[in-house]
This record gives C-alpha cells, sequence and structure tokens, in this order.
C-alpha cells in the first residue's frame, strides 16, 4: 500500500493511511507489513465518528522564506475537524521522497494552523502530511506537494535596517569627509568633559595617581572600545603633565589593548621613555574580586583623579564610593542604564549613556570622530521625526477608525517591529 | 598601614592583641563547630567547622572595610584575588583549550585529555593562532604584530553591533514609542465624564503615553550634540534630563533593595549557618 508515488498514497483510504502512518510511527518500519494486514480490520463508522464526513485536511508546505535553510513551513486548513467534541490536536508528518516511512515531526494544538518544521536538511526533498487527532482515530490529509528548504541570501524583512543604516551610515560618511575637507564641525560642551583637564591638572599638583578602569566588560564591548578611547586622548594629557596613571583591568585582552593605547598616547605626547607597561595590569576576572582589588587600591594609593568609563554592574557603586571616601574627584560613563544612578550620586561627573561615545570625539576633534557624531545626530533627528510621524498616525487611528489610519498603523508597526 | 609607596610599618601592640584576640576567637569557633557537627565523621565535622568558620571570618573581614582598611580586609582581598585569577585561569584553559580548540583540532590530544574527538574545523585554528600572535608581544622585536589579531577583533566586534544596536536600540525603540497620546478616544465629552485614576483606565494610560513620548523625545533632545542647548531646545533638554534623572532615582532604589537581600543572605549566614542562633 505504501509506496513512493504519493499520487496512490494520497488516494488511499483514510483508514489505511492512518493505520500505515501510525504503524511506522509508533511501531517502526519493522511492522509495517503487520500493520497493513490490520489495516483492514481497524475501523471507524460513520456513527462513531462523524468527522468522516468531512473533507481532507488541505495543506501547504513551503520553505520558511528568510532564513539560512534548515526550515520549512507547513500551513494548514483542518476542514472542521478541531469543531469536533473529542478532537485532540494535530499531528504533522514528514516523509523524504527516498524513504518510505513517513515521521513524526511534530503536535500542535487545538486552534494552531502552522508549524515550523526546522530538523530538514537542505539537500533532501519532503512531503508533509497533517493528521487531525480525534478521540482515538486519526485523520490525515494528503501529501503536500515537494518541497526542499533552501536560504535566501537577502533577508526582506530586515529592509527597514538597511535603510536605516543607509541614512545613519551614510551621514557619517558625509560628515566625515565634509571634516576631512576642513570646515569646522559644532559640538556642543560635555560638562563631564570640561573637567578631565581639572582632574589631571588636580593629580599633577597633588603627586597623586591617576585610576582609570575601563569598566569589566572584554574588548568585544563597545563600551569598553570608547573607555579605551577616552583613555588614548587621556594618556597624552598625563603624559604632558607627568602624571602617574594606575589602571586595573579585569580582562587579559583589554589590559593588552589598554597598554597599546597608553603607549602610543605616550608617544604622540613625546613621552616614550615614561610609558611603562607596569602602568596597566591584570587583577582578575572575577567581578567583585576585581573591585575588592580596585577599592584596595584606592584607599592605599589614594588617587587624586578616577576615572570609570566602559561597562560596569554591581561592582559600581562599590568602587565609586570608595573613590568618594578618599576625596577623588571622580568621572564616570557608561551606557549601563541600571549603573548610572550610582555613579550620578557618587561621582563629581557623569557621562550618561551616548554622552561616552560622544567623549571620544569632543577630546580628540578628530574629523573621522567628529564626522561620525555628527552623522548620529541626524540619525537621532531622523528618529524624532519617525516617533512623532508615527505617534500622530497612532492617535489618529485611535481617535478616527479609518482604515487608512489603520493600515498606516499597521504598516508602522511591522516596518519596526521588523517583522 | 601599608601604601602604595612600600612604605610599612611594624604593627603596634594593639593591632598585634587585636589579631590575637581574633585569632583565638575563630578558634573557639572553629572547635564549638567541630565538636557540635552533625557529620558521621569526626574528620567531616572538623572539616566543616573548619570550613564554615573561614567563610564567617572572611565575611566579617571584608565588611570590615566599611571602618577602615586593616590587615583583615588586606588578608581577604588578596586571598580573593589570586585565588579567582588562578580559578579563572584554569576555567580558561579547559573550558576554551581543552573544550573548545583540542576536541576540533587533534585526535591525540582529544585522547590525552580524554575529551570526545569532533571533527577537524580550520576555523578554530584561526582562532588559536590570534591567541599565538598575541602572546609574541613578549617578543620585543616581533611585538608589533600583536596588534593585528586585536585589530580584527575590535573592527569585527564593531560591524558585528552595528547592526545589532540599529535594531534594538533604533529600530525597536522607535517602534515601541509609536503610542497613541489619547488612548480609546470617544469624544471629549465621554472622556471628562469618565475622569477615573484606576490604572487602565482612560486618563491614566493616555497619561502614561504622554510620559513616555515626551520622555523620549526630551531626552533625544539632551542626547542631540550638534546644537547649543538654548531656548526652547534647551527648555527640551533640561525636561529630557530631569525625566533622565527621576529615572535613576527609581533605578536607585530598586537596585538598593536588591543589595538589602544580599546583606540579608549574608546575615543570615553569620547568624543562623555560623552563630546558629536563627
Amino acid at each position: 500500500m505504501l509506496t513512493n508515488q504519493d499520487h496512490s498514497f494520497s488516494k488511499s483510504h483514510p483508514c489505511h493511511i492512518i493505520v500505515i502512518i501510525l504503524s511506522f510511527v509508533f511501531s517502526g518500519f519493522g511492522a509495517s507489513a503487520q500493520a497493513e494486514d490490520t489495516a483492514t480490520v481497524a475501523t471507524y463508522s460513520s456513527d462513531i465518528s462523524p468527522a468522516v464526513d468531512l473533507p481532507p485536511i488541505t495543506l501547504l508546505a513551503v520553505d520558511t522564506d528568510n532564513d539560512n535553510g534548515g526550515s520549512i513551513t507547513i500551513s494548514w486548513d483542518d476542514a472542521g475537524y478541531s469543531e469536533l467534541p473529542q478532537f485532540r490536536g494535530y499531528e504533522i508528518l514528514r516523509r523524504s521522497i527516498q524513504a518510505n516511512a513517513p515521521v513524526l515531526v511534530g503536535t500542535a494544538p487545538h486552534g494552531s494552523s502552522s508549524l515550523v518544521d526546522k530538523s530538514v536538511s537542505d539537500d533532501t526533498t519532503y512531503v508533509y502530511y497533517v493528521a487531525a487527532t480525534v478521540g482515538e482515530e486519526r485523520f490525515v490529509s494528503d501529501s503536500s506537494s515537494h518541497v526542499q528548504s533552501t536560504w535566501q541570501i537577502y533577508n526582506t524583512t530586515l529592509t527597514p535596517l538597511l535603510i536605516a543604516l543607509i541614512i545613519v551610515g551614510g551621514s557619517v560618511i558625509f560628515f566625515i569627509e565634509t571634516a576631512k575637507r576642513g570646515r569646522k564641525l559644532f559640538l556642543r560642551k560635555i560638562a563631564g568633559l570640561e573637567a578631565v583637564n581639572e582632574a589631571v591638572g588636580r593629580a599633577t599638583e597633588m603627586g597623586r595617581p591617576i585610576l582609570f578602569v575601563a569598566g569589566i566588560a572584554d574588548i568585544d564591548d563597545v563600551q569598553t572600545i570608547a573607555g579605551l578611547t577616552i583613555l588614548g586622548r587621556l594618556g597624552r594629557t598625563i603624559a604632558e603633565y607627568d602624571t602617574k596613571i594606575t589602571m586595573p583591568t579585569r580582562t587579559s585582552l583589554v589590559m593588552t589593548a589598554g597598554r597599546e593605547t597608553l603607549r602610543e598616547a605616550y608617544m604622540a605626547a613625546g613621552r616614550p621613555d615614561a610609558y611603562s607597561d607596569d602602568m596597566v595590569f591584570y587583577v582578575s576576572d572575577e567581578q567583585f574580586g576585581f573591585a575588592a582589588a580596585v577599592d584596595g587600591i584606592l584607599v592605599r594609593d589614594k588617587p587624586a583623579a578616577c576615572f570609570y568609563l566602559g561597562t560596569f554592574h554591581a561592582e559600581s557603586l562599590i568602587m565609586a564610593e570608595t573613590g568618594n571616601l578618599i576625596g577623588a574627584i571622580q568621572i564616570a560613563g557608561t551606557a549601563q542604564p541600571a549603573q548610572l544612578p550610582f555613579f550620578v550620586a557618587a561621582c563629581d561627573y557623569t557621562l550618561i549613556g551616548e554622552e561616552l561615545f560622544a567623549a571620544s570625539a569632543y577630546l580628540s576633534e578628530e574629523p573621522r570622530q567628529l564626522g561620525s557624531l555628527k552623522g548620529q545626530d541626524v540619525g537621532k533627528a531622523v528618529a524624532m521625526m519617525l516617533i512623532l510621524a508615527g505617534v500622530l498616525i497612532m492617535t489618529l487611528a485611535s481617535m478616527w477608525e479609518l482604515d487608512t489610519m489603520n493600515q498606516l498603523q499597521q504598516l508602522m508597526r511591522d516596518l519596526f517591529s521588523l517583522n | 598601614m601599608a601604601t602604595g609607596n612600600g612604605n610599612r610599618k611594624s604593627p603596634s601592640n594593639a593591632v598585634k592583641i587585636i589579631l590575637v584576640i581574633v585569632a583565638v576567637v575563630f578558634l573557639i569557633s572553629w572547635i564549638s563547630k567541630a565538636t557540635t557537627g552533625m557529620a558521621d565523621s569526626t574528620w567531616l565535622n572538623i572539616r566543616d567547622g573548619f570550613l564554615i568558620t573561614f567563610a564567617a571570618f572572611l565575611t566579617l573581614s571584608i565588611f570590615s572595610f566599611l571602618y577602615n582598611d586593616n590587615p583583615f580586609y588586606k588578608f581577604a582581598e588578596h586571598l580573593y584575588v589570586g585565588v579567582s585569577a588562578a580559578y579563572w585561569m584554569c576555567l580558561g584553559f579547559w573550558s576554551i583549550i581543552v573544550g573548545n580548540f583540542v576536541p576540533h583540532a587533534s585526535k591525540t590530544l582529544s585522547t590525552f585529555f580524554k575529551v570526545p574527538f569532533q571533527e577537524y574545523s580550520w576555523f578554530y585554528y584561526v582562532a588559536f593562532a590570534f591567541g599565538v600572535i598575541l602572546l609574541m608581544r613578549l617578543l620585543p622585536k616581533a611585538g608589533w604584530i600583536a596588534r593585528w589579531p586585536l585589530a580584527v577583533i575590535i573592527g569585527t566586534t564593531a560591524g558585528f553591533n552595528l547592526s545589532r544596536y540599529l535594531h534594538s536600540d533604533f529600530m525597536s525603540q522607535v517602534g515601541n514609542t509609536f503610542q497613541p497620546l489619547f488612548v480609546d478616544w470617544q469624544g471629549a465629552g465621554h472622556f471628562f465624564s469618565n475622569l477615573s485614576l484606576a490604572a487602565d483606565g482612560q486618563l491614566v494610560m493616555s497619561a502614561g503615553n504622554w510620559i513616555v513620548v515626551v520622555g523620549v523625545l526630551c531626552g533625544l533632545v539632551y542626547f542631540f550634540f550638534s546644537k547649543e542647548h538654548k531656548g526652547m531646545f534647551g527648555a527640551a533638554s533640561r525636561l529630557g534630563i530631569w525625566i533622565l534623572m527621576i529615572t535613576f532615582g527609581a533605578s536607585f532604589g530598586y537596585t538598593v533593595m536588591g543589595r538589602i537581600s544580599l546583606l540579608v543572605g549574608r546575615i543570615t549566614f553569620l547568624f543562623d549557618d555560623w552563630l546558629s542562633i536563627l
């Protein structure tokens, strides 16, 4: 009965198909012969199952869009089986065209009409069946058409992201080129950064070191990179003032990057001889071990100025409060929303969120960084306009139930949720 | 007190007395825990007693920093840093080199380290090569090459995060701010005749949306660096920083509550596990 021909399979009596599939699923391939023998015995009659009067389930199996392969989406119209009192759910079965036996690939509850099968191979062609389970009986659909999963090189759902990237990235490139041509780009003052030179000068006058902590994240964190960029500019000032800097790090890669940054800063300041690798050292990967060590450095070395620039977590207040205790001037910056309150409370100046990223541009006044910051401002302006437009559409759609507004509302939601 | 300059004073008699008292107190605690232990073996009782007493000692040593820097805190700090540094190094070796690299690099090494060999993969050799190149900085003449893997790591991270952050911090944030300023609007008459402070009422929900929209816009204005914050722009910026500070205040209180629960955990350990008086 069960053959490689989907045609014959789909035209078989539902009762036979049910029993055959069940035999493969629950008893294994070896039991198929016995199942075929019993197929004519296993019966259901119209008086105990009204479902026999219902048309078969229709289904559609297609390659899942916008993925990297290995996925097929099966959707079905159950033709009324789910309305039956004893309906229990759906079983989705799959058979590769080289194989005889279908296998159960998933189940779906009442009310569902699709399932994504992520256990397929791109180089295999499959057919699918959907079985509605009613009481102890299963009503199996005809087979789907042949389907094979493939990967797509372009994810169309991310088109809005591409447009945003072009706008922001294009603005950044435009302003970088503008700055390179010598045009003066305006940047407003950032209070925390105005105090950087003051802090270094204070440390120099007091003859005490400066403590710099580039957060506790690794080098693959953008905030760590921002902290190190500021260190580059700060290092030049420190080298010019001939002040000592201490930089404990939590990870070895940040230590390496920190040493490179400081070495270059000292070279740029014309003081390569004053640089020492001992300025930047590894402490421990353990978060609170690192915090305990920084606290120890704070109370023993008593730095005059402390910089906390990067990603911080629960140790932020431990360090900042100790720095406050010893009377150091403290400048912090992080984009961790949960830690900003502690820095605001315990530090003299805090670079909030994006100010941390703007800081390096402001300090360096390099065309590339200034242009990048101006380009990001264009992104913010675009965001503000989009928000205003979106809010206006949502409000109008809420006040007047107009189809056009509702369609616009749905369009905006779809675009920005990237569905 | 030791300083960062390396000047060391010999401890005074008062400090010596305190050290002796602390040592005696914790020795008594250890003996007490060992003799009252519930384990089957005497040695187990002695071991458990020592571990609990030592944990209590370290906890109190860390707490002693609240008074000032002192030898107990220094001991706990150095022990913690040393042990954790060694622990992370071992963890890095066994999880990264043995756990990830060896199973994809060598059958012989897999057999040696008793990890199942998986399959050869050139990708892991690239990562290994990067690690070796990073170590080249130890050689004065070849140190420059150590910058290459760093450049690759930083560049790859920046590129990878660009699309991720553009999605999560730009598109999603903008999309989530699309809120109607008047929720379930059915006319001014209906609005004023049904004024209520219920959380799901029209007034409260509309006010919430106003705060979200105005807060986001003013916050964005604050982070706009291309224009001086003066006039209307300055007023919006100030409102933005006020909203940020109110948010920080709420976040501060919430986090402090979390820290209090951590403190309760340590105090419970001291009074229950160690002193057994709870």
